[in-house]
Parts: C-alpha cells; sequence; structure tokens
C-alpha cells in the first residue's frame, strides 16, 4: 500500500482548470468580447459601478440612510463650494435635506441594483420555470400558461408594477411599509417581467423537445423534471441569457420610474429614481446637482447594461457570425 | 390649404370680441377644496373655494377687515346682553332663483350646529337661533358674547328648500368617507355659480349675472378655473409658461425666478397659521410605536425632549429659506392670546433633550410613525422628513407616512394617528378658537380636532367660560391660564408661522394677500 505512487490529482485538476480558461479565452464569445471596443468600455463602466456601489460603505463620506447623521443647515450645499452656514465641503453638492449627494447616489445605486438583479432573477426563475412547463408539457397547462402571458403582454409592465406596488402598499401596516418596499418592488417589476422569458424559453423548448437526445432521455426513462431541467434547459440558455441582460436595463429603469413616481423607494432611503424625483422640484431655482448626478449615473449604468445585452445577443447568434 | 387659412382667419375675428368681454382667471395651488358641502370640513382651501359660491352673513374681506355680506348690520340686542340680532340683506338671490330669507339663516345655523358639522365648535355657546320676521334673526347665547359676530365669516348660508328637495339636510360626514349631493354640487348667493366640478382634477365658476353686489365690487373676472397641481416644480413652470394666471403657493426655492419673470409677480405676506406637531399624549399604550406596553408620548418630559430637538432655526433658513417664522406656541402673532415670550420659547439643545429622554427612561430611544400630509402645507413632507432626522439625533427612529391631506385629515379626526403634523389658522383671530377645536377634551361639540387625548376638566371650564366673559382683562387673562397650560404640558410642538406668496400675472390685480390665504375673486381686477 505504502509503494504506490501518490496519485497526481492536484496538478491535473488545476491543468483542467488552466485548459478550461484556455477554452473560455479562445471560445468564439471571448474572442468577439476582445475585438468589441463597445462591449469593453460598457463592461468596464458597469464593474466600475457595481463595484462601487457594494463598496459604497467604504467609499462613501457618509450614510445618507442614517437621518440622525443629517445636518440640515448643510442642506442646498453646491457642489465642491463650503456651505454658507457649516463650511462644510461636498464633491457633488448636497440635497434639500443636506444629504450628500454622492454618498447617496453611491447608496441609491445599491438600491437601484439590488432591485434590478434581484427583480430580474425573480422573473427568469419563474418565467424560465412556467415556460419549460408549458413547452415540455403543452396541453391545457400550455394554454393556460401562455394566455395569462398573453393578457399580461397587453398591459404596459409599469401598469402592472403600480397596480402591483399599490395592493402591496394598502394591504402592510404603517410600521413595516419602509423596509416592504424594497421588496415589494423587486415582486412587482419581476412579475411585470416574466412573459418575455416564458415565451422565448416556451418556444426553445417545443423545438428541443422532439429532437433526438431528449427522446434517447424519454426512452432510458428519465422523468420529466430531470429531462426538462437536465436535458433542455441548458440548451435554452443562450436566449434567456441575453433578455436577462437587457431585462436588466429595464429593470433599472423601472425601478427609476416607480420611484420617480413616488411608489418606489421610500424618501428615506433614496434610489437613483427617488433622487431624481426630489431634484427635479429644485430644477427651476438652479439648484441643478441634485438631479444632473444621479441622472448621469443612471444614464451611465443602463446604457452600458445595454449595450453588453446588445453585444450578447450578436455574439450569441450564430447567423450572425 | 388657402381655404383653411382663411377659415381661421374668419374664425378669429368671430372669436376675438367675445374673448375681449370674458376675462377667465386660471387658479391654481397645491390642494383642492376637499367638499363643496360648506359645513363639512374646516380647512383653508375648502372654505377658500366655498367663499366663491356661498356667502356668511359676515366677511372678512382681502386685509381681514368685516364686511357685511348677508347681513348688513349687527348688535347687541339694547335690553338683553345675551342675545344678537342681525339685519338682513334684502333682495338676495340663490344661484337657482330661490329668494334669500331668515329661515334659510336659521336653518344653515342649526345644519352648522348638528352632530356632523366640522363647524360646530364656532356656535356652541348659542342656545338659539330666531326669525323675528323675514330679514332679522337673533341669536341667543348662553350669557352674553361679545366676539360671537367674530365666529360667523366662515359660516355659509344654504338656501333650506334646496337642501331639503336633495335630502341633504345632515351634514355630510367626511371623516367616515361618506359623499352626498351637496358635496358635489353647490346652490349659494355668492359671487360665483359652479358650472362644472372634477374634484381633485379641475372646478370652473362662473360669474353670477344676478349677484346683490354686482356693481359695489370690481367683479372683472367673469369665469375661474381652478386645478390642484400638488407638485411644486410644474406648478410654478404651469405659471411660468402661462398656463396659470395665479398661484396661490409659489414654492419658496422659486420665488426669485417668478419675481425675475417678465409679467409675473409675488406679492409675500405673513399668514395666519401656524405649523406644528401634535402627539397621542393621552393613550396608555398606542400601536404605532415600538414601545410595548407603554406610550412614550405620556411622557411630559419626552415631549419636551422632541421640542428641544426642533431645530426650528436650521428649517426657516433651508427648509422655508427664509420664508417663516419660528414658532413656540400654537398661536399665530394674529391672535388675541400670542404674546412674544411664549412664542420665542422655544430653543434647540440635542443634549439637554437626551438627558430628559434618558431620565425618562428611554436612553434607548424608541421608533413611531408619524403622519404627515404632502399637499396642504408649505413644504409640508420636507419639514417632516427634517424633523426625522432631528428626532434621530435624540433616538427617536421616525417613519414618515406621508400623504395627501384628503387621506391625513381623517386620521386627526377619527383618532387613527398618534403623532401628526397639523397646521391651523384662526379665522376669529382670538385664542377661543384655538382652545375650542384643539385643546378642550375631544367629545360633544367641543375638541373635534384634539387628537391629543389631554383632558383637564380645570382647563375645559375655563374654554367654556370664555365665550360669555364679558371683562375683557379678565378674559385676557383665562387665555394667558389656558396657555401657560399648553405650553407646561408641551402638548403641541410647535415648528413656525407660514408665509404666504401668491403669485401673478401683473394684469391680475387684487387688493392684498388675504391672512387666511383665501383669495374672493370678486376683488380681482384684470387690466
Amino acid at each position: 500500500m505504502t509503494d504506490l505512487p501518490q496519485e497526481p490529482t492536484p496538478l491535473v485538476a488545476d491543468e483542467r482548470a488552466r485548459s478550461r480558461l484556455a477554452m473560455a479565452w479562445d471560445s468564439d464569445v471571448a474572442y468577439s468580447f476582445r475585438r468589441s471596443p463597445v462591449a469593453l468600455i460598457s463592461t468596464i463602466v458597469v464593474l466600475i459601478l457595481v463595484l462601487s456601489a457594494i463598496l459604497a460603505p467604504v467609499i462613501a463620506p457618509y450614510d445618507p440612510f442614517n437621518p440622525a447623521s443629517l445636518n440640515l443647515m448643510n442642506g442646498f450645499s453646491k457642489p465642491m463650494e463650503p456651505n454658507a452656514f457649516t463650511g462644510d465641503v461636498f464633491w457633488l453638492g448636497t440635497d434639500d435635506q443636506g444629504r450628500d449627494v454622492f454618498s447617496t447616489i453611491l447608496y441609491g445605486m445599491r438600491v437601484s441594483l439590488f432591485v434590478g438583479f434581484a427583480a430580474v432573477g425573480f422573473a427568469m426563475t419563474l418565467g424560465v420555470t412556467l415556460g419549460l412547463i408549458a413547452g415540455y408539457v403543452g396541453g391545457w397547462v400550455e394554454t393556460i400558461i401562455m394566455r395569462v402571458a398573453d393578457v399580461q403582454l397587453t398591459f404596459p409592465a409599469i401598469l402592472v408594477a403600480m397596480l402591483i406596488f399599490g395592493i402591496a402598499k394598502g394591504v402592510t401596516p404603517v410600521e413595516y411599509r419602509d423596509q416592504m418596499a424594497i421588496w415589494v418592488l423587486i415582486l412587482a417589476i419581476g412579475l411585470s417581467d416574466w412573459v418575455q422569458f416564458a415565451r422565448v424559453v416556451r418556444g426553445a423548448t417545443l423545438v428541443e423537445k422532439n429532437k433526438e437526445y431528449v427522446q434517447a432521455a424519454r426512452m432510458i426513462g428519465r422523468s420529466s423534471g430531470a429531462i426538462m431541467m437536465r436535458h433542455i434547459l441548458p440548451n435554452v440558455l443562450s436566449p434567456v441569457l441575453v433578455i436577462a441582460t437587457i431585462s436588466l436595463a429595464l429593470a433599472i429603469i423601472a425601478e427609476a420610474t416607480l420611484s420617480f413616481l413616488g411608489v418606489g423607494a421610500p424618501p428615506t432611503q433614496p434610489s437613483l429614481g427617488t433622487l431624481i424625483r426630489i431634484g427635479q422640484g429644485f430644477l427651476f431655482s438652479g439648484e441643478w446637482w441634485i438631479l444632473f448626478f444621479p441622472a448621469v449615473t443612471l444614464l451611465a449604468l443602463a446604457l452600458s447594461v445595454n449595450l453588453l445585452g446588445d453585444w450578447l445577443r450578436d455574439a450569441l447568434n450564430p447567423r450572425l457570425r | 390649404m388657402k381655404k383653411t387659412m382663411l377659415l381661421l382667419a374668419t374664425s378669429a375675428l368671430v372669436v376675438t370680441p367675445l374673448l375681449a368681454s370674458a376675462e377667465t382667471l386660471r387658479w391654481a395651488r397645491a390642494g383642492d377644496s376637499l367638499t363643496l358641502d360648506p359645513h363639512a370640513q374646516n380647512e383653508g382651501p375648502t372654505h377658500a373655494l366655498a367663499h366663491q359660491i356661498y356667502e356668511p352673513l359676515i366677511l372678512r374681506d382681502m386685509f381681514g377687515q368685516f364686511q357685511p355680506a348677508l347681513a348688513t348690520e349687527w348688535a347687541p340686542k339694547a335690553d338683553d346682553p345675551n342675545v344678537w340680532v342681525f339685519k338682513l340683506r334684502e333682495g338676495v338671490t340663490y344661484h337657482d332663483g330661490a329668494a334669500f330669507t331668515a329661515e334659510d339663516v336659521v336653518f344653515s345655523f342649526e345644519r352648522a350646529k348638528s352632530e356632523t358639522s366640522a363647524m360646530k365648535e364656532l356656535l356652541t355657546s348659542i342656545t338659539e337661533i330666531r326669525a323675528v320676521d323675514d330679514f332679522t334673526v337673533e341669536f341667543v347665547t348662553d350669557g352674553p358674547n361679545p366676539i360671537l359676530p367674530n365666529n360667523f365669516t366662515n359660516l355659509f348660508i344654504m338656501d333650506k328648500d334646496w337642501t331639503e328637495a336633495n335630502g341633504v339636510t345632515k351634514v355630510q360626514d367626511i371623516a367616515n368617507g361618506e359623499t352626498t349631493f351637496a358635496a358635489t354640487n353647490a346652490n349659494g348667493t355668492g359671487a360665483y355659480t359652479l358650472t362644472s366640478r372634477e374634484p381633485d382634477v379641475r372646478t370652473v365658476i362662473t360669474m353670477n349675472e344676478n349677484y346683490w353686489g354686482k356693481d359695489e365690487f370690481p367683479m372683472a373676472v367673469t369665469e375661474v378655473i381652478y386645478t390642484p397641481i400638488q407638485n411644486a416644480a410644474t406648478r410654478v413652470a404651469a405659471l411660468l409658461s402661462g398656463e396659470v394666471d395665479f398661484i396661490q403657493d409659489v414654492p419658496v426655492q422659486d420665488l426669485g425666478r417668478v419675481a425675475e419673470a417678465d409679467g409675473l409677480e409675488v406679492r409675500t405676506a405673513p399668514q395666519n397659521r401656524v405649523i406644528f406637531f401634535g402627539m397621542n399624549s393621552g393613550a396608555d399604550d398606542i400601536d404605532s410605536d415600538n414601545v410595548d406596553g407603554a406610550n412614550p408620548l405620556s411622557d411630559v418630559r419626552v415631549r419636551k425632549a422632541m421640542n428641544m430637538a426642533i431645530n426650528r432655526d436650521a428649517i426657516q433658513q433651508v427648509v422655508m429659506r427664509g420664508q417663516s417664522a419660528p414658532a413656540g406656541m400654537i398661536a399665530p402673532p394674529f391672535v388675541n392670546g400670542w404674546t412674544a415670550e411664549m412664542d420665542g420659547m422655544s430653543s434647540t439643545d440635542i443634549d439637554a433633550a437626551k438627558a430628559l429622554m434618558e431620565e425618562a427612561g428611554y436612553g434607548d430611544g424608541f421608533s413611531i410613525t408619524l403622519d404627515c400630509p404632502n399637499d396642504r402645507y408649505i413644504n409640508d413632507e420636507a419639514i417632516c422628513q427634517a424633523a426625522v432626522g432631528m428626532f434621530g439625533q435624540i433616538g427617536i427612529t421616525v417613519n414618515l407616512d406621508a400623504k395627501p391631506k384628503a387621506q391625513h385629515f381623517p386620521l386627526i379626526q377619527n383618532g387613527e394617528t398618534n403623532f401628526y403634523m397639523l397646521g391651523w389658522g384662526v379665522p376669529t383671530y382670538d385664542s377661543e378658537y384655538i382652545f375650542n377645536f384643539l385643546v378642550h377634551t375631544r367629545g360633544g361639540d367641543r375638541g373635534s380636532w384634539n387628537n391629543t387625548g389631554f383632558t383637564n376638566a380645570d382647563v375645559d371650564t375655563k374654554i367654556v367660560s370664555l365665550a360669555s366673559e364679558t371683562d375683557l382683562a379678565a378674559r385676557n387673562s383665562t387665555i394667558a391660564d389656558i396657555w401657560s397650560v399648553v405650553q407646561e404640558e408641551q402638548l403641541y410642538l410647535p415648528v413656525h408661522h407660514q408665509v404666504l406668496n401668491w403669485g401673478a400675472k401683473s394684469n391680475v390685480v387684487y387688493p392684498n394677500v388675504s391672512p387666511e390665504d383665501d383669495p374672493k375673486f370678486k376683488y380681482f381686477e384684470m387690466n
């Protein structure tokens, strides 16, 4: 026993990993990524924004979500100029409550990104599941799911989101409303967004389920659930990925729209949309920075995610190669 | 193309002369009137619209001076100090053509005294109203009441037959969500008749051609289109773009811009209104806090600490941009009973406030919900938000729930809020009005807006005695006594006295920014 040479497992695993990385690096998608300046720049912008949002507690000089730390006298400070009463200097100025705009943008982006990712994740899970079931099972199950989807498609997503938000606000007790607001936003945006996923996945599933490998799996007696999850799902994922990226941009904008309309994130925990709503009230009086900086941030975020989605769609489409 | 142009030119020729004679004033403010039933809600914007359509016996003009309206003269009865005699105006008709008589006055006052009326606090001392003849009415009070006529300036007269025919003898119960015919229709004697009404959207009133005072007042505005615009930026944009002619609440941040704009003018005046926070101090336990089995607001030390936490100067300088006067008592300086000493009493002291909280056993603070309107007072929501931060500094976590006034006020009237913002104007210019509504124990015909749960039999007796005290010096000393209790108990947390900023096109000429914030369009001229 002791004479046996030790198995060189770590080395093999390492090599395998390296070769996987190399495979990924050499893949068509990665090649197209390296060759696309738009994709590169968008990725850098998204990375910077996401990282600064995640690291907000470290980067931000103030905590805008703690009302007790605010000094009202700092209100309406101009960017880079000392406040008339307190002498404090703020990079991007302060809003009407004396909140540092820079810190508030960082924290606001956390809210926006969290709501965006969570809402898309929710919509994707729901949509892909229902789409798979509809496509694979067929019959009356498919009819019910797809008719519900059709009905929902006839309503604008923002309207559906507002409806859900309104109902949720009505049933939650006042003292939990602020905490609930974020989850309600996720639910509202997610529920208004699942239809696209469901439709695409159903279509792809209808194509895949008659292919030989699925029939083979069925022949050897795998259960329907296993066939859907293990065999069909991996093969319908690439369009889902494209939709998810574009939906992320839409979800961030939907969140901003809802908050701008005053039905989203509470004023004490502002998201980018809430900040723009607050700033909009001071446009005429010359306090431009309250609206300008959050709006630019939202634009940069939504635009680069959208461009990434566009690039991904082209890169994953074999016909465009 | 040419034909169309010609057609347009001709139609313009036909239309122009018509437009010249009709002067339409487009009027906007943050909120709408809550109802057209003149006795259902004692609230500024509601009365402001009602004043165009309905009329009281006595009116305050735009300078706040008494003017005869439906009554021409009034005096205490020569041989009985408990009776006021009012001579009514003759030859007045309602918008539907019915004649105005003493019977309508008796009916309207009895309606305003009824259970669901919001105006009953003003009439508590009246025991009997009788019509002597068609144009003389006598008001019998439970003792001599020298200031009774002061209470009549917002008490509107309705036609008895119209009210009965439409089944609205009972006053609309707004707090419980009732709607009635009188809430959406109106038949008064006023200078304007109601043409159309869509609550919260658009109300149109047109000049009453048969108005009794048609020759007495300018009556230059023939039609008023009233549009509530809650969003401050939208409201000021509407004025700047010429979409509206007159807004009653120029946002404080836009004063400079509106004043500098060509053809627009801003006029500023102190308002007879104080803004404050109310607290439910009477309950043993409240459900909107995180303290079980106790009510932190019932401890006067907590209330004093909260009062010390409010930085009124910061609110004045930043939120109001100087357009307010910090307050230390809940009476505006216009009011008999106001003193500079009490009004200047509140000062910010976070350390002392924290010590008081500690002493009261709330050193670690507590959390509570603050109900706040967002379309009623100037920057109401921003003030509440600023206050959230200030209370946070002494450990009180405040959840802010801001909503339109139509949902906010019923919370106060039904006792469904424990911590709320309220503003109070005083049309009688006397402290008794404040005490009757805000200090007297809730119940019966007084205290309908006293949501503090405060009850003190001695104070109640003193408040009741004010109505029939004829010795002015003694009356004023009783008023001072009551104020000292209100201040000592820290029943309310005063914030500031409002300043009005009316913005209008330069061709809209009005005598004065009325201290009660109620433009009366019959006094307006259009140049």
